[in-house]
């Protein structure tokens, strides 16, 4: 039956699926069983529906939908084309992983009651697929706020704490802001005709300054919602906040959403693309992700650190939307092709990798019931299954090969070298150089991920109790194998995904690289062609098996295996402890004295004659005091003024109505 | 014979080479070391022996090292025998090339690099960490000044396969290029970053303090070491032959003249022997340098490569 119904039929299904599952919970709000054993599992075949429907749904042609909901003269219109159906796939293949992981997660009291938290959690869901679907304005903005709104609630779910109450705060605010903006970029796109479908924006005709007031608008609205500097603050301070399964959610998959509104209007909705549109893109995104890289390795708590991680992997994926526009405008459609391809790869990329970290330190979080990197470690002799697939994360989000972290920086640095050509001599030789940021994020992001990894699960214990800590039970596996193996995959057969993403560049750059990247076979990829570059993923992994094996054996064959235990020698140094190894601060010294400026550093040093001596750092965003405090002050003196007027005596009232009477008397005379 | 077999073969011919003879060049580098020092030194074979007798011991290890402690040797020795086929040193026709060009090339060895990171931390030892940070720290700011000296040559080839560049500098005329020169001076101020010489390390060193890469590997005995020591000396003698490749690539053997084998292979000897030789002296005459002076000389290798680059884009020289 799936075969014969369209994908978009699918997915409007899939979404009233998740709004049952989520109206299910309050039948029975307070049964943790039910909830996560049967109402989570069966949300998670919702995913994997998804994901047949966007495989069914990008090669297809564009199908379109009128909601009988909506107002009276207003229905919602829906559309599945190649753009949507990608990033539905993408949400597919997060929530799958995420929806098994979450039938272990969640426990009982926990703030939020439990059939709550899954009406909230499956509205979530539903709301980003409606933002993915919507073909109108008024549809767009009422999925956008929904997926806004539901998100606050799961963020604050242990609202009981004035740290999370206070980051939810953060979070809707700047999340309104966005709104603000991309309601009024709809604004200008309609172009005065006051249609609001995105078929009537596409056929608008808008002056050069009016387009690029409607990119900037965008760049903005959509940037609040992803993390792009300076509207960066939220994020660490609201993923952190919420429970595991809906960090890695939001990470994952919410901040896909802005890049998919982003593209949507840059390339679907704008009919023409200025070249300094994406010259700003492109330097926001590698600040934004040297920032966020510097901000993750000075990290000392593990899911703020995750976060940081992702405002520098946004950063990637921007730097890679500003590289297509600067092409698409100078009329490059191969190389444009090229850096959307790497673009929408690492956005599905990140998905996998992301939600399988931010779902690994859920299970650490869990057995150990510690978020600070300084006292964990060693946890990978008590749980291996997620010390593996936080393994397989961490070295893919490092960007290494044979993961998927390194096809998706791999072609993006390829459409970086290959940009000498372009029309303007200024980004001639400055987009070279844009690469080294580029390598300089994708280095320190090697840093910080062994950083985070080896801090967490290799060592020993820093703490005593660590020792009980226990792995995570089956459903959860479940979870974390689907996300490492999409890590894999997508890694080692990225040809395929290649091929598919063509459906998507056609329309929007009018060029598909896929026919010339798989023409070696699908062993290779040659994004332009083989003789400029190539990688085969499946010959480096194989590769790399085959000589470990084989010198395994060598070595086992041609001298022997033996093994004797002792203790660890570091240079004969008698009295060693858990406490000599570095901790995340130590760790993240060298980039807190190379790049200090960038940091606002506060440190309590001990004298030596202190009877109690302490030791504290703290490194904070130096934007914060800059530009948030300042705003807010601003506001703050504002609001004063305002008051003034307020006395809260009835007779002062009844002045103002007075005078506002006679004043309104003499204007209309 | 067909081609495929053929491009096997040579494959196959070059990696047992590399991985042979690639102790030699540690040696060698070692004994020019010591002759310029005054001291009569061990002799080119040393580290042969010093392999024979370390695979013959038993290995210790400290109780709670885990299953990546003792994978990661052979993961760094694996991803250098990969890199081995990888980089044209005697010949361009070369199977495995089309798998990997420079940019995956870098990867590889970031790949070994992170896997002797995490070795490093396993244990958790003072030492290891500090070792396994100050690696990290050395990488990521070597990484965008490596990516930079490959812009040159890039440019001039219009290809990012080593194979390709190798065949398209091999073929213009004899010429100093003054961007090719930038560029190679950054590349040898990468290549001692990386591989963990002097100014940046001192591989010879026996004061914990100062130490990145022994550091890392202090816990290490018997074969797991002997792995990691042969890995440093693949390392060493690969980005030895990427800066021939880039910069002097005369006289490789191209696709189907095998006859020319033998002349190509004495040529690369006497280019090998060239560089070990200047390796030593560059040792011999510099200082190691405190770590967070690094920074410092890593950014001048950037600056180099990035004048290289302009250069070429600018003058086309």
């Amino acid at each position: 039956m799936i075969l014969t119904t369209a994908p978009i039929d699918i997915v409007v299904g899939v979404v009233l699926y998740w709004i049952g599952i989520g109206l299910a919970g309050l039948v029975r709000p307070l049964s943790l069983r039910f909830i996560s054993r049967v109402l989570f599992p069966l949300g998670a075949m919702g995913g994997l529906v998804l994901m047949a429907a966007a495989l069914l749904g990008i090669p297809a042609a564009p199908a379109t939908r009128v909601l009988p909901l909506g107002l009276p003269d207003l229905p919602f219109h829906i559309r599945l084309d190649a753009l949507s159906a990608f990033f539905i796939g993408l949400l597919g293949v997060a929530v799958v992983g995420i929806s098994l992981f979450s039938t272990g997660y969640f426990r009982r009291g926990q703030g939020t009651a439990p059939g709550l938290l899954c009406l909230q959690y499956h509205l979530f869901l539903a709301a980003m697929v409606t933002v993915l679907l919507a073909d109108d304005a008024y549809l767009f903005m009422v999925a956008w706020e929904t997926m806004a709104i539901t998100s606050y609630f799961l963020v604050t779910s242990s609202h009981k704490i004035p740290e999370i109450r206070s980051a939810g705060f953060l979070y809707l605010l700047i999340a309104h802001i966005g709104a603000i903006a991309i309601l009024l970029c709809f604004g200008v796109l309609q172009g005065g005709r006051g249609d609001y479908t995105f078929a009537a924006m596409r056929e608008s005709e808008l002056s050069a300054f009016w387009s690029s007031a409607a990119f900037m608008l965008a760049l903005f609205g959509f940037g609040a919602k992803a993390g792009i500097l300076p509207l960066h603050v939220w994020l660490p301070e609201a993923h952190p906040a919420a429970p595991s399964p809906i960090s890695a959610l939001m990470s994952g998959v919410m901040l896909k959403t802005a890049i998919y509104g982003m593209l949507r209007v840059t390339f679907d909705l704008l009919q023409t693309q200025l070249w300094w549109w994406g010259a700003l893109a492109l330097a926001l995104g590698l600040l934004t992700a040297v920032f966020g890289v510097m901000f993750a390795a000075v990290q000392t708590d593990m899911k703020r650190l995750l976060a940081y991680s992702s405002i520098e992997n946004i950063g990637v994926i921007l730097a890679g939307i500003g590289l297509t526009i600067i092409f698409h405008a100078y009329g490059n459609p191969h190389l444009a092709a090229l850096s959307l391809v790497a673009t929408l790869y690492h956005s599905l990329n990140h998905a996998c990798f992301k939600s399988l970290l931010f779902l690994a330190t859920g299970s650490v979080l869990h057995a150990t019931h510690e978020r600070s990197l300084g006292k964990l470690g060693g946890l990978i002799r008590n749980m291996p299954w997620v010390a593996v697939t936080a393994l397989i994360g961490s070295l893919a989000i490092a960007g290494l090969p044979p993961l998927n972290g390194f096809v998706s920086e791999w072609l993006l640095l390829q459409a970086f070298l290959f940009s000498p050509g372009l029309a303007n001599p200024y980004l001639n030789m400055l987009v070279p150089v844009a690469a080294a940021a580029l390598v300089l994020a994708a280095a320190l992001s090697g840093y910080v991920m062994v950083k985070f990894y080896g801090v967490i699960f290799l060592g020993q214990y820093r703490e005593a109790r660590l020792a009980e800590a226990r792995d995570e039970g089956p459903w959860a596996r479940a979870g974390l194998v689907w996300l490492s193996a999409a890590c894999v995959l997508l890694g080692v057969l990225p040809v395929g995904v290649i091929l598919l993403l063509d459906h998507v560049t056609l329309p929007l750059v009018n060029f598909a690289i896929g026919t010339s990247a798989a023409r070696t076979g699908w062993l290779l990829i040659a994004p332009v062609s083989p003789e400029r570059a190539s990688y085969g993923p499946l010959l480096f992994l194989l590769g790399i098996t085959g000589t470990v094996l084989l010198t395994f054996a060598l070595v086992r064959r041609l001298y022997h295996g033996r093994v004797r235990r002792g203790d660890a020698w570091d240079c004969g140094f008698p009295a060693q402890n858990a406490r000599m190894q570095d901790t995340a601060e130590g760790f993240g010294q060298p980039i807190k004295q190379i790049f200090e400026p960038f940091f606002r550093i506060r440190r309590h040093l001990p004298s030596p004659f202190d009877a109690q001596p302490f030791y504290s750092a703290t490194s904070e965003d130096r934007l914060w005091y800059w530009l948030y405090l300042p705003v807010a002050r601003l506001n703050e003196r504002l609001a004063a003024w305002i008051g003034i007027l307020q006395h809260g005596r009835i007779y002062l009232y009844l002045l103002y109505s007075f005078v506002t009477l006679l004043a309104l008397l003499m204007f209309v005379r | 014979m067909p081609e495929f077999i053929e491009a096997f073969l040579s494959q196959l011919a070059q990696t047992l080479l590399v991985v042979t003879f690639a102790p030699l060049m540690l040696g060698w580098v070692s004994q020019c070391r010591a002759w310029l020092q005054n001291r009569s030194g061990p002799g080119v074979l040393q580290p042969y022996r010093v392999l024979h007798k370390l695979f013959h011991k038993d290995a210790l290890l400290a109780r709670n090292a885990s299953a990546i402690f003792r994978s990661a040797p052979y993961i760094q020795f694996g991803c250098m025998v990969l890199a081995a086929s990888i980089v044209p040193v005697v010949e361009t026709s070369l199977a495995f090339s089309p798998a990997a060009d420079v940019i995956a090339l870098v990867g590889l060895f970031a790949l070994a690099r992170v896997f002797s990171s995490l070795a490093a931390m396993d244990i958790g030892t003072a030492f290891g960490s500090l070792g396994a940070r100050r690696e990290m720290l050395i990488a990521s700011l070597s990484e965008p000044a490596l990516l930079m000296v490959f812009f040159t040559p890039l440019l001039i080839a219009q290809s990012s396969s080593l194979t390709t560049i190798v065949d398209a500098l091999a073929h213009r005329e004899f010429a100093i290029y003054p961007s090719l020169a930038f560029a190679a001076v950054a590349f040898v101020m990468v290549l001692l970053a990386e591989n963990a010489r002097i100014p940046i390390d001192n591989p010879s060193t026996h004061l914990e303090l100062t130490m990145i890469h022994e550091a890392m590997i202090l816990e290490y005995s018997a074969r797991h070491l002997a792995l990691i020591e042969w890995a440093t000396a693949i390392k060493l003698m690969l980005y030895c032959a990427i800066g021939i490749a880039l910069f002097m690539p005369w006289g490789m053997v191209e696709a189907g003249k095998w006859p020319m084998f033998p002349i190509a292979a004495g040529i690369l000897v006497a280019k090998l022997a060239l560089a070990g030789a200047g390796l030593a002296v560059l040792e011999t005459v510099s200082a190691k340098m405190r770590i967070f002076r690094a920074p410092e000389f890593l950014g001048m290798a950037f600056l180099f490569a990035v004048l290289g680059m302009l250069t070429r884009q600018l003058l086309g020289a």
